[in-house]
């Protein structure tokens, strides 16, 4: 089995509010977070997919395609967005980083056919990251 | 829906490499250039990975805020600025990274209640990196 990981980056605002909280909850609960007007982040996403080497191609998956795949259902979908406003997935749930990383995950995994996905590694800020691994 | 999260902190510290159970040469042989005698500093990079169900109110492992306020008082406020030697936690153990990490996990380990500790990873240099993840039996808690 060999992984082979395609990075990818993307700039998106984001605001975290839950609507069954009150608003002094959500302030409480997610600080600067909360501000309705958003904030920014430069995002690093990590793809990490996983297979046996082709024989014929020597490939474990076409990387031309996998960069395709991402940039079709994540970087045109959240690449300079508002999340929260913008992105289906984000209308019901607050897109954090571990939400947005399983919401990478479920654009993914039923688009790559050659390999299987391995992780989804989403960096909000450098020193700041989320695995997701498709466990339930 | 369960994810990992990983959280990077940054401390300085000295230390010097030194066992009271070897000779003086067998200290020089063992540690090289880390034993010597006034010590020498580092960078350590911390990263600490929790993990759990992302919770379906916040849409989070655990608060970000519940995590750094831990590192901070148990770990940063602890080891930062500090000769590592002159530390109750090394009053028996070398102060390697190897031991470092290990004593850093058993304290969050042994704090942290938000999420479950998967991990704790320090970088010495750009060069050297050490994890542990709670394998093995022998503690170090003092």
């Amino acid at each position: 089995m060999v992984y082979l990981t395609r990075k990818a980056e993307f700039s998106a605002s984001h605001y975290y509010n839950n609507p069954q909280l009150t608003p002094e909850e959500n302030h409480r609960i997610f600080g600067k977070c909360n501000n309705p007007n958003g904030h920014g982040h430069n995002y690093t996403l990590e793809v990490t997919v996983k297979g046996e080497i082709n024989p014929q191609s020597g490939f474990v998956v076409d990387l031309k395609q996998l960069k395709e795949v991402m940039q079709k259902e994540v970087l045109d979908a959240m690449d300079h967005r508002f999340l929260n406003k913008e992105v289906p997935e984000f209308t019901s749930r607050i897109p954090t980083t571990e939400n947005i990383a399983i919401a990478i995950w479920q654009r993914l995994q039923p688009r790559l056919k050659a390999a299987t996905l391995h992780r989804v590694r989403v960096y909000e800020t450098p020193d700041l990251f989320v695995d997701f691994y498709g466990e339930a | 829906m369960k994810a990992h999260l990983t959280r990077r902190y940054l401390f300085s510290a000295s230390h010097r490499l030194h066992s009271k159970a070897l000779s003086d040469e067998e200290n020089r042989a063992t540690y090289g250039k880390c034993n010597n005698p006034f010590g020498h500093g580092h960078n350590y990079h911390l990263e600490v990975t929790v993990s759990g169900p992302v919770d379906a109110q916040t849409g989070m492992v655990c608060n970000l805020v519940d995590l750094d306020n831990l590192v901070a008082r148990e770990i940063l406020d602890r080891f930062d600025h500090q000769n590592l030697n002159m530390l109750k936690e090394f009053t028996v153990s070398v102060p390697t990274t190897e031991n470092l990490c290990r004593q850093i996990y058993d304290i969050l380990q042994r704090r942290f209640r938000h999420a479950h500790l998967d991990r704790v990873r320090l970088e010495e240099t750009l060069m050297n990196s050490f994890e542990y993840d709670g394998e093995g039996t022998h503690s170090l808690i003092l």
